[in-house]
């Protein structure tokens, strides 16, 4: 009887982990940690919002349907972000101003959690004592210490990460962040003063599923989290081609201090 | 400041003196899967020149003694570099000492070497080739008078793009000439403070003919023995190291001495540019301090002021 008791409770148990999506088999490193090294990208619309949002003109209208604002059914938790109303208006205003403000025009860091869903790749290299992340954009750069403690020594684009292992997931808290990034192109944004609690979990050898919690009582009525998959780009050498954005934001910061009379070279320093 | 380069030349001695007795203690320190262990953050400046002074002739290294005399005299010039003479343009400049990024202010490390550079013998780098002096002057042609017009005629560096600190070969410049290393399995990364990761496969594998052009290069890697070899090729056209072609091959090794030093090694092949490979060697000190995030491009307050003030200087002779 209690043969059968256990072998139902480990059916059940074998059952619910599946209808989760979580594997058993996860790959991992030499020190029994599971290995999320790799080039991960995300697949959605969050880059655009945050929140659920219907398709829309491009800011520039005339870049035309290509370049057309795509729509989403949004990656935050419970649907709206808890934005105090102050900080509502200013998130309008930004996305008002987001020719000019968006610090990704800028070919800015992204910051954190914004880099993780850009539409562009990240990798992860991972270590007993460092987990590394290298972003495409703005070849910004995240140093996550494993079992950290240390607090952040000043403020940063890309925050101070100090992680740890939560059973199969690794769990990082984010601070000093400078408070000048935003969370997508729609405006959505933190202040300087937020905490953001990500977690990595692998579903998979080729999934990886991101959530980041945002504590910012300056900013939100109370913390919300994002949650999303990862895919793993699974092409035969994982690198990507580096993508140095600096030239194609020089005209739009520095464009009004040009000589009068020349022209921005387009074209020319492209790759 | 000279009481300073006073303070950094005892310290040197002090260091020379200890530095034999711990060296070999962890020169064959391992990653947890077995590859030699290099990470760590590092810096990069160091007492030998770049280039020999010609009158060294071949001369490779110096005895303690006289590299005592010639690194007091160097970092004194370091420190009296910040002295600048009022109304130059280095003037303007904020005080590299003032604000510690004099190259002597971080870690130095000792050298006896009379250059970085090893290859050729005269520790000298070769001349630019005929089709390389062309080159430079046909560039240099193009750009006269046109140098402030916008922010693409100013230099890779000036444009948050690229640096010597950082690109391969790397070579000690400036303020903030550290690095550091990380290892996983399979990867080495190598991030100079001010640049780009450079993530490096430790494979083997070749690098491809029908490399994209990139800024950095593509790096492929490989463990000799105790040292790293990394291969990079495939520069995009601007990236004109000294002038080098996109042709420009580099190969680095880097092996641990000890604790605190690794040994970096480079040679640089581009027929096009130079008429024989050179390279050199210098050693890399541990910086015992945490590398911390250079926002470049975000706080690009020079390349605004630099267009402005050329504007200005514009209207001013326009309107006298």
């Amino acid at each position: 009887m209690s043969r059968i008791l256990a072998v139902s409770v480990a059916l059940l148990a074998a059952c619910a982990a599946n209808a989760q999506g979580v594997l058993t088999a996860l790959p991992r490193a030499a020190n029994g940690r599971p290995d999320m090294s790799g080039v991960w990208q995300a697949l959605n619309t969050a880059h655009w919002n945050l929140e659920p949002h219907v398709s829309a003109y491009p800011v520039v209208i005339e870049l035309g349907a290509q370049f057309a604002v795509p729509p989403g059914k949004g990656v935050v938790e419970g649907g709206t972000i808890p934005y105090l109303p102050e900080a509502r208006a200013q998130r309008d205003q930004h996305f008002e101003n987001r020719l000019t403000d968006d610090p990704e025009g800028k070919c800015y860091m992204g910051g954190v959690p914004r880099s993780t869903y850009m539409p562009y790749p990240f990798q992860i290299l991972q270590n007993e004592r460092d987990v590394v992340m290298v972003y495409q954009f703005a070849t910004a750069f995240r140093r996550i210490f494993v079992d950290g403690k240390e607090e952040a020594p000043l403020d940063s684009w890309m925050g101070w990460s100090n992680g740890r292992w939560d059973g199969d997931t690794f769990v990082v808290e984010v601070t000093g962040l400078n408070g000048l990034t935003w969370l997508d192109r729609a405006g959505n944004y933190a202040s300087g003063s937020a905490k953001i609690t990500e977690r990595y979990q692998l579903l998979g050898p080729n999934h990886l599923q991101y959530e980041a919690t945002i504590d910012d009582s300056t900013v939100f009525s109370r913390p919300w989290t994002i949650r999303m998959p990862l895919y793993r780009l699974v092409d035969a050498d994982p690198r990507f081609l580096e993508f140095k954005c600096e030239p194609y934001a020089e005209e739009k910061i520095y464009g009004h201090l040009r000589k009068p009379g020349t022209a921005a070279p387009v074209g020319a320093s492209s790759q | 400041m000279k009481q300073q380069a006073a303070t950094a030349g005892v310290l040197v001695a002090i260091a020379m003196a200890i530095a034999p007795l711990c060296a070999q203690a962890q020169k064959n320190a391992r990653t947890a899967w077995g590859d030699p262990d290099i990470s760590g953050a590092y810096a990069e400046f160091t007492t030998a020149p770049l280039e020999r002074d010609a009158k060294f002739g071949d001369k490779e290294f110096f005895t303690p003694a006289e590299h005592e005399e010639f690194a007091k005299v160097r970092l004194t010039q370091a420190f009296d570099a910040d002295d600048t003479e009022p109304g130059t343009q280095e003037d303007v400049h904020y005080s590299m000492g003032q604000f510690a990024l004099s190259e002597n202010e971080g870690v130095t490390s000792l050298n006896l070497r009379t250059s970085i550079v090893t290859q050729p013998k005269n520790g000298r780098i070769p001349p630019l080739t005929a089709a390389a002096v062309a080159r430079r002057d046909a560039l240099a042609a193009t750009r006269k008078g046109k140098e402030f017009d916008g922010p693409e005629m100013r230099s890779l560096t000036e444009r948050c793009i690229l640096w010597p600190s950082t690109v391969a070969p790397i070579l000690p410049r400036g303020y903030n000439s550290n690095l550091q290393i990380f290892q996983s399995p399979g990867y080495v990364i190598i991030q100079g403070e001010m640049g780009d990761p450079r993530v490096v496969p430790t494979d083997g594998r070749k690098l491809p003919d029908n490399l994209l052009p990139q800024w950095n290069g593509t790096s492929v890697g490989r463990w000799d023995g105790q040292t790293f070899v990394i291969e990079t090729a495939g520069f995009h056209p601007q990236t004109a190291w000294r002038g080098a072609t996109e042709k420009m091959r580099v190969t680095e090794r880097i092996t641990r001495l000890d604790e605190d030093t690794l040994e970096y090694a480079f040679t640089v092949t581009d027929p096009d540019t130079w008429a024989e490979p050179w390279g050199g060697v210098y050693p890399l000190t541990a910086l015992g301090a945490l590398l911390y995030e250079y926002a470049c491009t975000e706080g690009n307050y020079g390349m605004a002021n630099i267009l402005s003030g050329a504007r200005k200087g514009e209207r001013e002779t326009a309107n006298p």
